[in-house]
């Protein structure tokens, strides 16, 4: 137990260099651009200097890059007051910034963002592994018949469909041109507000996100179910007279559990920093858009922001999977 | 009295010949390949095409299209004069827009495909061949490259680095833009092939060929142009007939969000975006970009697993 106490603390001094290191990044490589972040703040075409450098006095800019990333990285902790006396605004921590364009702090705008893309990320994930983990199982009981051959093409196209054309297809045959179709063609219906047209709004991007995930998924799990059928306590368990399903679930399953776990993990964790595409293309007012309409009005503090917390779930997600691993498998604690 | 077999001569194969042999058994191979062949040159020959077909990418039909834009005819204005309709509002020629914006695309997916694996080829020897404190480095590196939200940095980076290459003079407008994904591409796309690259080269400088080549008294730059080099062409191929298609629909996916090249000049994501502004009234202006897209990187997709399949037989499932 001692080991594992171990393992857990370093591996979490561990993430926590790292998330340094990736927050210190990519605050470096915003600030090298050739931007003015306080010009940035009041618009693209906007150019009163009265505004600007009063501006850059309240949001911090006119002091030197380490005491703007000191401040940032206190204002993740403790919040952070921008601007003083009776004009200041403080965003409480975790406090990422301000974003003057959208006039709100930048932790509020993630807080409305987030719990779309969560809804996305979860939904799809349990589409993907259903139909990736179902097909890959059929397709490798049967393989080199009709049913592997018809997965076989289901991977092809899953993976080489652009996902905004997946989004963009649904959308002309399941909204378009089907008059009197439940499915609203944009837009997020708040589930709290209406769960069924909650649901009805989640749909279609489910099976848009779901679809080339459970392409990989059904390549993923037919390969390894095939490499682990080959292995001697397959064929001992066989040689025993167990059932074909005795051995699929308790034998060749669950060694193919850790790695396909890991995938799913890592890939959750990659949405959640926004399926920019299928938000895009649904309009649906997740991280990914949040980030995109960033970059397209080059709104700094929510860039850096969503960078550094799309990060942040990937560094965690690893760490999670790594400590959850060394509960499974004492190998790992060495 | 001999059996037929036996009376067949026993002949040598040189690991090429056994490479297209596999090749040739893959069902899907052969037509893949002779559609990826056909592609391409109907993409490089596209000049030779309008003439032909009588079609031009800048001429606007105005017979095409009616005084409020909308395409005369059903099915996108599919006619003899325009075998994939006209573009709906301006009256260009489909086909010919395709081919001209298919120029751009592999331009950018080529160009991108040809640094990556410079740059994944070099880094991936230096790693590989020399160990220690060289391959440490590089090992860092790529981990830290590897460990960025890629799709965000190249969203993110796309404003400023264009702007910064059109500030240097380099390039200006599209052709920054197209500069810039191909940097980017190459950027993040390289620590990949190198990774592979650095582990065959591992795995090949323990070889007794090279151990002898060493003991003759070679140089470092002789063992690695002569005996390491010509070892690691297997998974250069299949990284290339691979990163191709991905970089072609990485374009379309940018150029869908906006960051990519910007109209007029078309290429196959920017006369995709175009399209879907017509989605409501005419879906065959987005179909038929749509799916050659699709079948562009399924087709390419296909070659290289066969090509991956015939290379290197044992990552066949």
């Amino acid at each position: 137990m001692n080991g594992l106490v171990t393992y857990i603390t370093r591996r979490l001094g561990l993430t926590v260099l790292i998330l340094l290191a990736v927050s210190f990044a990519v605050y470096v490589i915003f600030s090298l651009l050739p931007y003015d972040p306080a010009a940035l703040t009041c618009g693209k075409s906007c150019n009163d200097p009265g505004i600007i450098a009063a501006n850059r006095v309240r949001l911090g800019y006119d002091k030197p890059f380490w005491v703007q990333y000191w401040l940032f990285l206190s204002g993740l902790f403790v919040g952070r007051n921008f601007g003083t006396g009776a004009a200041a605004i403080f965003c409480p921590a975790p406090a990422f910034g301000y974003s003057f364009q959208q006039h709100a702090c930048v932790t509020s705008l993630l807080g409305d963002a987030l719990p779309v893309t969560i809804y996305l990320a979860v939904g799809a994930l349990v589409l993907w592994l259903i139909v990736g983990v179902g097909l890959g199982i059929v397709s490798a009981k049967f393989k080199g018949k009709i049913w592997d051959t018809l997965s076989t093409a289901f991977v092809l196209v899953g993976t080489s469909l652009p996902t905004f054309l997946t989004g963009l297809m649904l959308i002309i045959f399941l909204v378009i041109k089907w008059d009197g179709s439940p499915f609203p063609s944009d837009g997020y219906t708040a589930p709290e507000e209406d769960f069924g047209q909650f649901l009805l709004s989640m749909v279609l991007p489910w099976i848009t996100l779901a679809f080339a995930y459970a392409a990989i998924y059904t390549r993923f799990v037919r390969s390894q179910i095939l490499e682990i059928s080959t292995e001697d306590y397959i064929r001992t368990a066989k040689a025993k007279g167990l059932s074909d399903g005795v051995i699929l679930g308790k034998h060749t399953l669950r060694a193919a559990l850790a790695p396909i776990v890991t995938m799913a993990g890592l890939d959750f964790a990659g949405l959640l920093g926004g399926a920019i595409l299928t938000e895009a293309v649904f309009n649906l007012p997740g991280m990914g858009r949040l980030s995109l309409t960033a970059v397209v009005d080059i709104d700094l503090p929510v860039i850096v922001a969503t960078t550094i917390v799309a990060a942040a779930i990937v560094v965690v997600m690893n760490m999670i999977l790594d400590i959850a691993y060394a509960f499974i498998d004492p190998r790992v604690r060495v | 009295m001999f059996s037929k077999e036996a009376e067949q001569k026993i002949t040598g194969h040189s690991p090429r010949e056994l490479a297209w042999r596999r090749f040739k058994s893959n069902k899907v191979a052969l037509p893949a390949l002779v559609i990826a062949v056909f592609i391409i040159l109907a993409v490089v020959l596209a000049p030779v095409i309008y003439s032909i077909l009588g079609i031009d990418p800048e001429a606007r039909d105005a017979n095409a299209i009616d005084n409020r834009g909308e395409i005369i005819g059903d099915f996108g204005g599919i006619s003899w004069k325009h075998p994939f309709g006209v573009v709906p509002g301006i009256g260009y020629d489909t086909l010919a827009r395709m081919l001209f914006g298919a120029r751009v695309s592999f331009l950018i997916a080529v160009s991108a495909t040809f640094v990556t694996v410079v740059l994944g080829l070099l880094f991936g020897i230096l790693g590989g061949y020399f160990r220690g404190k060289v391959d440490g480095v590089i090992g860092r590196f790529t981990d830290f490259l590897l460990a960025f939200p890629q799709f965000f940095m190249i969203l993110a980076l796309s404003a400023p680095l264009v702007d910064r290459i059109q500030r240097s003079g380099i390039a200006h407008d599209n052709e920054a833009r197209i500069l810039y994904l191909i940097i980017i591409f190459s950027v993040f796309g390289w620590p990949y092939l190198s990774r592979i690259i650095r582990s065959q080269v591992i795995s090949i400088r323990e070889r007794d060929f090279v151990l002898s080549a060493r003991a003759l008294g070679a140089s470092n730059t002789r063992i690695l142009m002569k005996e390491v080099l010509p070892n690691v062409w297997t998974p250069i191929i299949i990284f290339v007939s691979l990163s191709l298609p991905g970089y072609l629909s990485a374009e379309a996916v940018f150029s869908y969000l906006g960051v990519g090249v910007q109209p007029p000049m078309p290429t196959l994501g920017v006369i995709i975006a175009d399209s879907t502004h017509f989605m409501m009234n005419d879906a065959t202006y987005f179909f038929i970009p749509s799916i050659s897209l699709i079948l562009l990187v399924l087709v390419f997709n296909l070659l290289g697993d066969a090509l991956r399949d015939a290379l290197d037989p044992k990552s066949e499932t």
